[in-house]
């Protein structure tokens, strides 16, 4: 067993290795685009509605017609040969064709053009299957077998009293987590074969793939907090370098290099939080901190406590960390499907559940949790209302629905986040890579006022589709109907009423979100140019195949893992993890108005015909009446959305409509403050270096020479000069400071 | 074994006189040879035992024994590092020259060749005096590198470096006299060994003089802020094989001499001074990220950048903690291999379009890929990406930071997002979107790594993983001669001769 667990993050690795190494040359990319390019042969008709949304389409295209140094090799008879040579055929005949492509115009079809030929997908994939199979075994052996397993590989770093190993740790959470990451990314690689054909960086894109699974395997089943915030740095650079994977947009390297930094801002906070924890503790290592975590005064576990969240909050895109990962949805889909939805962007819930020892002890840093996820899902709710990027939509679901985690988590509902974390993640997965299946088959378009009638083409994607909205949306029986009303009932019977009431609106919004979304998309009549439309079709069963197995655990995660609501067997599984958690204060924090009235132990059961059943029926209440009223508003009565707005009393409506459009205007802030305020500080600390520092020494020099020339009937050497006068200047500055000193 | 080491290249330099100065062929081989031969005995270091005694590999000759002057040479495990990653990244550096250098071919791999003995001299000698020697060899190689083979603005850039460190070295020489004459005015045989110099209770107004000194001499050599001036202009006139010896190993003379010298020669005063370092280093760390953002060279970003991480090594020195002091030991080494890599890859570029402003490029991931996935590995790296070398050296010293106090931890972990920011816009603006209008003119001819390049570069690849994945060997190897400094300056006690002021 312990060799097995070695292997499930060993496994991703191979893969990654053998992809860089080998995988250019298993890749057979005609120089000039292939018929079978549906991105960039389609006559592409929407000059008309030229807002910026088709860059992904024209830049794509040009990223596609663009003969890299490998591909070039690949293609090339002479591949495998020194580089000189393959440089030497560079030189030669391609490049013209290659500077025209490069710039952005459409690749010219060459004539007789070979089919492409990918390969190089096979070995990173059935590795990252065969890592699946292995995940299986464990999640069996832990959930059922009740075991728990540590695995040391070797010493990594050891300096004096700082010892850190690389070792592993599966319990119950991590064994959540692993079916989630190790499911979703199989499916996602699975996606990506049909997904990525025709693209010219097909080997890469597997191996920025394999590089990610191995860095969140890394993440969950670290032993220590080290080792979690390295596989933590690693899939934000897997992340960076998968944002940015068509670089040639403008957009795209933005919105990559952003993720990084907006991330690293957050892992300023955990770093220093975790060393924090080494400086009071002595250890990093997961047991250990957590047994000792009590003998530390409650002000330092507080500090502690939101130094970790502060990272929590970056990478998990909490408000005010929240911007990156809406523009991350510059990526290829399969990205957003596996790292902005289903697993990276949970990291942030999996850190503070693992350390909900720390957490308990601070009420502080609880009511922070809370307070932030509650604030985070309306706010992220209330942009998703008006985005028209399809894409864009599910992102700001994602922080919403994150932030309905960080909120079950704050108020002490250990389970509830991690159930709604595991039903989350199989249905916002299905969701993106549904999107990815719409964009795809609408030739790149993105924006939904120029969808419409889907349904008619995209029969399985549709269905599916709808199932993941159902689940989202909070339609019961669905897996999110479950976990999100576990939170929110959570919410009720601890006695936050306040976020329960909020939580209810969000649940109302998201619902008309999703059937807004999933309206606009699949119903109504096509709105985008006809000649888009006679070409779309249903995905390559490559790309159906995993959002109709996805589609399984939307429906049925929530039926096995749920009931009876706030009892289920979910609760069995995690009891081990979290019971010290629970026991601690049940969940009520100082301030609470529930706090003293229940006691610690005390556990709160689920009735069907009592208040549990009613706030049941609410939550499906409400979830159906967002449904009808996306119906009514963009089916039955297109553009209500627009009259509702302006019938907003006092006038208000247009600007909170324009605010949300502009997602409160938080990004433009940003970017006033950190992005131009930063430049203009460095520039101004540059200026200083250049006319003060260095002028200062430069003067120095020249001092040195005018009173070297007084002296010149003595010297003549002039370095002598200078050096002299130098030195005697510093000699003087050295008496002053000595007596300065003493 | 020393010896050997340090005094090959010097048989290089002498073969080197007998082969015509058009030989261009023979006189490169000649030199990598020679270089290659240094590098080659270096290994035998790896034999060091760091359980064993501290100074292995001993040579003591008598030199000038009226002035109590002696040949000793000898290494613990921090010399054994450095000494290696000086010979390994000379031999990168006069194998990546091959191509670019093609005038006064003789004279270049001489001064690379001398450079090296300076620079190897300064790690293994055990005799302050000797030390001093070294340390003056070193400067003026480099000199002449820069003043000949640099580019426009050479004269100005190297006159600045070389007086500016000349005047830190001559006040080192009054300190290292002032020192050993206090040590043979106590009644003490008069030497500038090492060893018996380090022993010895200093009185607190000569400790502080003498701290003074060297550390104008250290601090300029580092560079530390506001000391640092003369680097970005060095380096940007200097050749690419000047850059990456510059950056790789002379600003380590710097932080070697603290670690040797300051610190257990003088602790008391090390303690005193250390809020004054630890501030300055603070100030490093962030002022040169910022500045490092706006440069439109890229040769000076990297430089500035350099100027923060070496922040680093200051910091790491002056907290005095097992942790502090191994993190800022394995920056050095960490730094030498990246900016030497990334100088190098910058190196690349240079000779292809003469020109390294960033807004000139752009795009570049499309037409040099490989190009771009290795500067890509070591902007990474440098940014501190666990699992690459940066992390180990970045996180232990501010672990060790904060170990003495949160606050200084703190402002030292801002750079995370600093470097993220200069590294990233630097890479963006280079390689992604699509080529400056300035760079399409050199498209068509512009090519990827080739495989001298490749063959300079791989040890740096292999180094910069292998140090991040497996740091054990050679922290096992600094280990030892950092317990002695914290032991020595444990020594001084908390306060060393009391507050400044």
């Amino acid at each position: 067993m312990d060799l097995l667990i070695a292997l499930i993050p060993a496994l991703p690795l191979v893969g990654f290795l053998f992809a860089v190494l080998v995988g250019a040359r298993l890749d057979r990319v005609p120089l000039h685009g292939h018929g079978d390019d549906h991105h960039a042969d389609e006559p592409h008709a929407d000059a008309d509605h030229g807002d910026g949304h088709d860059a992904h389409d024209v830049d794509d295209s040009a990223f596609r017609s663009v003969p890299s140094e490998e591909e070039q090799r690949a293609t090339s008879p002479h591949a495998g040969h020194a580089d000189d040579l393959a440089n030497a055929e560079g030189a030669d005949g391609v490049i013209p064709a290659d500077m025209s492509d490069g710039l952005g115009q459409a690749g010219h079809v060459a004539p007789g053009a070979e089919r492409p030929r990918y390969r190089s997908w096979i070995v990173p994939t059935a590795l990252v299957g065969l890592m699946w199979a292995f995940s299986m075994v464990v999640f069996a052996n832990v959930i059922f077998g009740h075991n728990e397993y540590e695995v040391t590989i070797y010493e990594w770093i050891a300096s004096g009293d700082f010892r850190i190993e690389i070792s592993f740790l599966v319990d119950a959470l991590t064994a959540m987590l692993l079916l989630v990451v190790s499911t979703v990314g199989f499916l996602v690689h699975i996606y990506s074969i049909g997904y990525m054909d025709g693209d010219r960086g097909f080997w890469r894109f597997f191996a920025y793939l394999n590089l990610f699974m191995f860095s969140m395997l890394l993440l969950i089943l670290g032993d220590n907090f080290l080792m979690l915030y390295v596989g933590w740095e690693a899939v934000g650079f897997c992340s960076y370098a998968l944002i940015g994977f068509w670089y040639k947009k403008p957009s795209a390297a933005g919105a990559a290099k952003k993720a990084f930094i907006v991330n690293r801002v957050g892992d300023l906070g955990f770093g220093l939080g975790i060393m924090m924890i080494w400086v009071n503790l002595g250890t990093l290592q997961f047991g250990e901190v957590f047994e000792r975590i009590g003998t530390l005064d409650e002000g330092t576990i507080t500090i502690i406590a939101l130094l970790l969240f502060a990272g929590a909050v970056g990478k998990s895109a909490q408000f005010p960390l929240h911007v990156w990962l809406p523009d991350a949805m510059e990526g290829p889909t399969p990205v957003s499907a596996l790292i902005h939805a289903a697993t990276m962007v949970n990291a942030g819930v999996y850190l503070v559940a693992r350390a909900n020892p720390i957490f308990i002890e601070s009420p502080a840093a609880m009511w922070t949790v809370a307070i932030i996820g509650v604030f985070t899902a309306i706010f992220a709710a209330a942009i998703a209302l008006t985005q028209n990027d399809i894409k864009k939509v599910l992102a700001y679901s994602t922080v919403s629905q994150l932030a309905y985690m960080f909120f079950a988590l704050g108020i002490g509902a250990w389970v509830a986040a991690i159930f709604h974390l595991v039903s989350h993640g199989f249905f916002k997965g299905l969701l993106f890579m549904g999107s990815g299946s719409v964009i795809h088959g609408a030739g790149g378009e993105q924006d939904m006022r120029y969808m419409g009638n889907l349904r008619a083409k995209m029969r399985w994607t549709y269905v599916t589709m709808v199932i993941g909205s159902l689940a989202l949306a909070g339609i019961p029986i669905f897996s999110g109907f479950f976990s999100k009303d576990e939170i929110l009932a959570e919410a009720f019977n601890r006695g936050y009423l306040l976020f329960y009431a909020v939580g209810t609106v969000v649940a109302f919004m998201t619902a008309f979100y999703t059937f807004r979304m999933i309206f606009m998309t699949f119903w109504g009549e096509w709105r985008g140019p006809k000649a888009v439309w006679d070409h779309i079709h249903e995905s390559a069963p490559t790309m159906v195949a995993p959002l109709a197995i996805l589609a399984v655990p939307t429906v049925l995660a929530g039926l096995v893992l749920g009931i009876p609501p706030e009892e289920g067997v979910i609760h069995t599984w995690l009891e081990d993890v979290f019971h010290e958690a629970e026991e601690a204060h049940a969940g009520v924090l100082p301030g609470s108005y529930l706090d003293g009235y229940i006691q610690k132990g005390e556990a709160h059961h689920f009735e069907i015909f009592g208040l549990g059943g009613l706030l049941l029926l609410v939550g499906a209440a409400v979830a159906t009446a967002g449904v009808l009223l996306a119906y009514r508003w963009y089916v039955q009565r297109p553009g209500s959305a627009e009259r509702f707005v302006d019938r907003i009393p006092l006038g208000f409506g247009p600007g909170m409509y324009e605010a949300s459009v502009n997602k409160y205007y938080v990004d433009d802030i940003y970017q006033l403050v950190w992005a131009r305020g930063g430049v203009l500080l460095s520039n101004a600390l540059w200026w200083f270096d250049a006319k003060v520092i260095d002028g200062t020494v430069n003067g120095a020099g020249w001092l040195a020479s005018t009173v070297g020339a007084g002296l010149r009937k003595v010297q003549t050497g002039r370095v002598e000069n200078y050096g002299l006068g130098i030195a005697a200047g510093l000699v003087l500055v050295l008496l002053v400071l000595a007596t300065v000193v003493r | 074994m020393l010896s050997l080491i340090v005094f090959t290249p010097v048989v290089g330099v002498l073969l080197l006189l007998l082969v015509p100065g058009s030989n261009h062929r023979a006189i490169r081989w000649i030199a990598l040879g020679a270089a290659l031969a240094s590098l080659g005995f270096s290994l035998a270091l790896l034999g060091y035992d760091p359980a064993g005694s501290e100074f292995q590999f001993r040579e003591d000759l008598a030199w000038i024994d009226a002035f109590g002057m002696r040949y000793t040479l000898g290494v613990d495990g921090l010399s054994v590092v450095l000494v290696l990653l000086t010979t390994l990244l000379s031999v990168v550096a006069m194998f990546y020259s091959f191509e670019p250098i093609q005038t006064r071919v003789k004279e270049y791999y001489i001064a690379l060749l001398l450079l090296m003995v300076g620079m190897l001299g300064v790690f293994v000698s055990l005799d302050l005096f000797l030390f001093y020697v070294f340390w003056e060899i070193s400067l003026f190689p480099m000199y002449v590198i820069i003043g000949v083979w640099g580019g426009p603005r050479r004269i100005y850039a190297t006159v600045k470096f070389v007086l500016y460190t000349l005047v830190g070295s001559l006040l080192m020489l009054v300190a290292i006299l002032a020192v050993a004459i206090a040590h043979a005015a106590s009644g003490q045989p008069f030497t500038f060994s090492y060893e018996a110099l380090r022993g010895f209770a200093y009185a607190d107004t000569l400790q502080a003089l003498a701290f003074v000194a060297f550390f104008l001499a250290f601090a300029i050599k580092v560079p530390m802020w506001p000391f640092h001036t003369w680097l970005p202009d060095a380096h940007v006139e200097a050749p690419t094989a000047g850059s990456i010896i510059l950056a790789g190993v002379m600003l380590k003379l710097g932080g070697y001499g603290f670690l040797r010298f300051s610190l257990p020669l003088l602790p008391d005063a090390a303690v005193s001074f250390a809020p004054i370092v630890i501030g300055l280093a603070i100030v490093a760390i962030i002022y040169g990220g910022l500045v490092a953002m706006v440069q439109p060279d890229l040769k000076k970003l990297v430089a500035y950048s350099s100027v923060s991480h070496m922040g680093f090594v200051m910091l790491g020195a002056f907290v005095f903690n097992e942790q502090g002091l191994q993190g800022a030991i394995y920056q050095m080494i960490s730094h030498g291999i990246t900016t030497g890599a990334l100088f190098l890859l910058v190196g690349i570029i240079y000779e292809q379009t003469h020109d390294r402003l960033i807004e000139h490029m752009g795009g570049l991931n499309a037409r040099v890929p490989r190009y771009a996935a290795m500067f890509g590995l070591f902007t990474f790296a440098s940014i501190g990406l666990p699992g690459l070398s940066g992390f180990v050296g970045e996180f232990l010293v501010i672990l060790g930071a904060f170990r003495s106090n949160g606050l200084i931890a703190a402002a030292a972990m801002v750079v995370v997002i600093i470097s993220a920011v200069y590294m990233l816009w630097m890479f963006q603006r280079v390689f992604f979107a699509v080529p400056s209008d300035w760079m399409r003119r050199f498209w068509p001819t512009l090519r990827d790594i080739n495989r001298n390049e490749w063959i300079a570069l791989s040890p740096l690849i292999v180094l910069v993983v292998v140090l991040g994945v497996y740091p054990g060997p050679v922290l096992e190897m600094i280990a030892a001669p950092v317990d002695r400094i914290i032991e020595a300056v444990n020594g001084a006690g908390l306060t060393g001769f009391g507050p400044l002021w």
